[in-house]
């Protein structure tokens, strides 16, 4: 049993192909496994023994851990938000859907910071979730419980969203695969919205082929998604050993100048760009020069848009709704008198219960960035200086084929350390939020553990490969090489 | 009332149209109309977390077709935006529109100039239970969402217009413009055309501008007259007292003709537009382009043009036929059923008579396909008089009767006995007798004063009930008098 939740899912599709492995008995060993969830990766877990639908397909009956951004239809979708408690889609997003007609079945609904805003998942209404290398720390986020969940072999593979790094972050700190394809390769229908034009799903996986496979599945053109292209060619299993012929460029401001970066992490980078050229790539500095002012920008343009796409938790069509007297009541009928006074109060209310400190403090920044007299000082800038770091990966690509950074500054830091400082906490995004603002695809990989600054216990390390967009197949192809060379094989501690 | 000053009025419209499309703007939801609540509703429209909206093709073609006619430029890129306000008929907490980057603009309907016309959403319904119909002191408030995600165009014109006769008369051109397109049911009463104005005064000739107000809920063609002329009135007194006009928003009140101030909280602006990230910008295809121009239908100016050319109406007679497509149908449909009857005298009595009959009738609105009188009937009425069958004055009672009751003009003629005398003998004795019984009369025409014969003709007529020609009975008593 153990030896099975070991196995890659590929692997174990392999077996199940080959008739060596039944489906309901890979699934059933993940369903019991997440029955004793001690690092709260779940909000939502299937029955041992519920597996039903599809088995056939490229993904024959295989478990997933579903980010609880998701919507699943009879399946509560909370966002991570207290004001989604209870809340059951009366529809699935098209990612899932996707996943499903490929025979994959939902193992569970994984934690993850409110509405995705936050890089710790200590922002959850549901409590926190245990990074499994040490349980003092966090597994970052947003998409913490899904990071979680792979690494501790509470699932074989998970889907997450990343808007500044949601995936990338938590995947480097739990050492797992995680990848943000390009805008628009993957529907955002049925994905809850926090920041429209930066959100993206993605996979978090144990190794480079369950994310080409993941991405596989679930990219395309999705007529819900006004803004989906897929991926033109769609996507190839990875299966190169060398690199011999690329470019790979090191952009100084996210890697040896990077706000905050610790010893240990520069130290595993540069073993990894010696890799690089040990595989035959040639590595050689560039500049990104306005990915300095990336947080400055994504902080002013995600939560901008966060204010608008979270106006609908309003209390009046679903999800929670705040009495007269300040009491909360579920669902919809209950006797608030509709004069415009109780109106405003049932908003606030409502609003007030239901949103944690960290939602509200981006709808608040979101709402003053977007106000009149206000707009071209800071929501216009950001678009500019968005622009301007998009322009900046351009010119980089005409030298090179890839380019790579440390996916975070630091390795995953304990419970509570920038909770009471969110500017620390946002400047964990600092390599990562580039990328979606100028839309690009980017994957990290498990690369080495090291100590914390200040010492502590040997933790993963992530190397983040950026490429230009929709280069997914040639992404995967370079993660794949890189990953047989590093041949990474650390697990989590067993005791936990 | 009468100002010690004389002011101009300058007056603008923002015009909400309904697309009469199969499905919302931004969902696979029917449109409907007086359906049940909230049966017409999914993810999309009920703002669903996590649902996304798509682009209605068909609004888009709609709303070309109104630009095209509108004579816009269209924009070869335009973008959808997002405006934010809380309220319950708005469920995603903003509504999509278009802002700085507008379908089309700089167009021109009659001598109006359009400032712009955009594609956006319409709001849900909330329906206010218990006192006024509005929120304050109403007990309940409910939602209906199936009107939600309606498609609308918005139209602005220019503050081109100086009067609340003109601004009717626009709305109205406007309004058969869009229903000769067919892409809407461009109905006040319902909601599917809804006409805001933006009013100002200012003394006469002054260059500038005065401060504006705007004006809602006008829900008839009468309402926003009066409602204009009412607020016109208002701002007259207003700065004939030395005050200023302010910045505000009334409500109509269609009971009482009056303005109500809104409260600032109802129409706080500042709506914090952004574009909207979740759709791709709106770029009509040559081939939409293309396909709109050609599904254009004779527009009113045209068809004013044709009227006047081809079927030699006057010019007066063709523009009020033409710019009123409710009567211009009715006229169409009369002239295809006319046996004989002339374009132009079916034309006068469909514009001059029954108009005139209708509004007697119908409260100052002269609707005619909602009357009794068939086009039918009015053709064979005109084509009676034409034939000398009957006289005008009869055949303006035959139509007194059409409209009270309907039914065949010949029928009512020969009940009531109104045909034209044919027989002379008749009408001689007739002509002979009230020469005899206006003995004055009689000699002052015979003096020399040929207006001196109106108490004789007069006469006739009473006698012959107005079955006699008018012109043949003034012909016999000169005859008869010898002059």
């Amino acid at each position: 049993m153990t030896e099975l939740l070991e196995l890659t899912a590929g692997q174990a599709l392999e077996r199940i192909r080959a008739g060596e492995l039944s489906s309901d008995e890979y699934f059933d060993a993940y369903a019991e496994a997440v029955v004793s969830d001690e690092l709260g990766a779940y909000l939502w877990r299937a029955e041992p023994g519920s597996a039903n639908g599809a088995e056939g397909g490229p993904l024959s009956g295989a478990p997933i851990a579903v980010k609880d951004l998701f919507c699943t239809e009879g399946i509560q979708t909370t966002a991570g938000s207290r004001i989604l408690e209870g809340y059951r889609p009366p529809y699935t997003a098209t990612a899932v859907r996707r996943l499903a007609k490929a025979g994959a079945r939902v193992l569970g609904k994984t934690n993850m910071d409110e509405f995705a805003m936050g890089s710790s998942n200590e922002n959850s209404g549901y409590g926190p979730v245990r990074n499994p290398w040490d349980p003092g720390r966090v597994p970052g986020g947003s998409s913490g419980g899904s990071a979680a969940a792979v690494a501790g072999r509470l699932a074989p593979w998970a889907i997450g969203t990343d808007t500044g790094g949601s995936i990338r972050q938590p995947a480097s700190l739990c050492g797992v695969v995680g990848m943000k394809p390009t805008y628009g390769a993957i529907s955002r229908y049925g994905m809850v919205a926090f920041a429209s034009s930066l959100d993206q799903c993605g996979p978090l996986t144990r190794d480079v082929t369950d994310a080409a496979i993941l991405l596989r599945a679930m990219e395309g053109r999705d007529p819900c998604d006004s803004t989906s292209v897929g991926i033109d060619g769609g996507v190839e299993l990875p299966s190169r050993t060398d690199l011999k012929g690329l470019r790979f460029g090191v952009p100084r401001e996210l890697s040896a100048d990077a706000e905050g970066i610790e010893a240990g992490v520069t130290e595993v980078f540069g073993r990894m760009l010696g890799l690089i050229g040990d595989l035959g790539g040639e590595v050689d500095e560039c500049e990104l020069p306005h990915s300095r002012h990336g947080i400055s920008a994504y902080y002013v343009l995600a939560p901008a848009e966060a204010s608008a796409n979270l106006a609908r938790y309003d209390g009046v069509r679903y999800g929670l709704r705040a009495g007269p007297s300040g009491e909360v009541e579920g669902g919809l009928g209950d006797g608030v008198a509709p004069a415009e006074t109780a109106l405003v109060s049932m908003y606030e209310r409502t609003r007030a219960l239901g949103f944690g400190p960290e939602v509200k403090r981006r709808i608040m920044l979101g709402t003053y960035a977007l106000s009149s007299g206000y707009y071209e000082a800071y929501y216009g800038r950001a678009q500019r200086v968005r622009t301007k770091i998009a322009e900046d990966f351009a010119t980089a690509f005409e030298r090179f084929d890839y380019l790579v950074t440390p996916t975070s500054p630091t390795v995953a830091f304990k419970l509570g350390a920038r909770a009471e400082n969110p500017l620390a906490m946002y400047m964990s995004d600092y390599c990562t939020v580039p990328m979606p603002l100028a839309g690009l695809p980017a994957i990290s990989i498990p690369a080495g553990l090291t100590a914390p600054d200040g010492g502590g216990p040997q933790l993963p390390v992530g190397l983040q490969i950026a490429s230009p967009a929709f280069m997914e197949s040639g992404l995967l192809d370079v993660a794949y090489a890189l990953e047989g060379a590093i041949g990474f094989d650390a697990k989590p501690r067993g005791d936990m | 009332m009468n100002h010690p000053n004389e002011y101009e009025a300058v007056i603008g419209l923002e015009i909400h149209v309904q697309l009469s499309t199969r499905t919302k703007m931004f969902c696979g939801c029917a449109l409907s109309f007086g359906d049940e609540p909230n049966v017409h509703t999914c993810p999309v429209c009920l703002a669903h977390p996590g649902s996304l909206p798509t682009v209605n093709e068909q609004a888009v073609r709609y709303a070309l077709q109104i630009a095209l006619a509108l004579d816009c430029e269209v924009a070869p890129r335009s973008i959808f935006h997002r405006k934010s306000y809380f309220y319950p008929d708005n469920p995603k907490g903003y509504q999509i529109t278009q802002y700085d980057e507008p379908l089309a603009t700089d167009g021109r309907l009659g001598d109006v100039r359009v400032h712009r016309a955009h594609l956006e959403e319409d709001a849900a319904k909330t329906i206010h239970v218990g006192s006024s119909g509005r929120i304050h002191g109403s007990a309940q408030s409910l939602v209906d969402f199936n009107r939600g995600g309606t498609p609308l165009v918005e139209i602005v014109t220019e503050p081109d217009l100086k009067s609340p006769e003109e601004a009717r008369e626009w709305a109205q051109l406007l309004r058969t413009t869009i229903r000769q397109l067919g892409v809407s049911d461009v109905n006040m009463e319902e909601g599917s055309l809804r006409v805001d104005a933006n009013v100002s005064i200012k003394p006469a000739g002054a260059p500038e501008l005065g401060t504006k107000t705007e004006l809602k809920n006008m829900n008839s063609f009468r309402f926003l007259e009066r409602g204009i002329a009412a607020e016109l009135e208002r701002q007259a007194a207003v700065l004939d007292a030395g005050e200023e006009v302010l910045q505000e928003t009334f409500h109509f009140d269609p009971r009482t003709g009056s303005l109500t101030a809104l409260r600032s909280k109802e129409y706080a602006d500042d709506y914090r537009y952004f574009q909207e990230p979740d759709l791709v910008p709106l770029a009509p295809t040559q081939e939409m382009l293309e396909e709109a121009r050609a599904a254009l239908p004779e527009l009113p100016a045209q068809r004013r043009d044709r009227y006047a050319s081809q079927l030699g109406l006057p010019a007066d007679t063709a523009k009020q036929l033409a710019f009123d497509a409710e009567l211009a149908d009715f006229f169409e449909r009369a002239l295809a059923t006319a046996d004989g009857a002339e374009p132009r005298t079916i034309a006068i009595w469909v514009t001059g008579e029954l108009v005139a009959r209708l509004r007697e009738a119908g409260d100052g609105e002269a609707d005619p396909a909602s009357s009794k009188v068939t086009p039918q009937a009015l053709a064979a009425l005109a084509g009676m008089v034409e034939a000398k069958r009957v006289t005008t004055g009869a055949a303006r009672r035959v139509l007194a009767t059409l409209v009270a009751e309907g039914g065949d003009p010949a029928s009512i003629v020969e009940r009531e006995g109104l045909a034209q005398m044919s027989d002379s003998s008749e009408l001689d004795a007739i002509v002979a007798a009230a020469i005899e019984a206006e003995p004055g009369a009689a000699e002052k025409v015979r003096g020399g004063n040929p207006k001196a014969i109106g108490p004789i003709v007069g006469a006739v007529m009473r006698e012959t009930k107005g079955r006699a020609d008018g012109g043949e009975v003034t012909r016999l008593i000169r005859e008869k008098l010898g002059v």
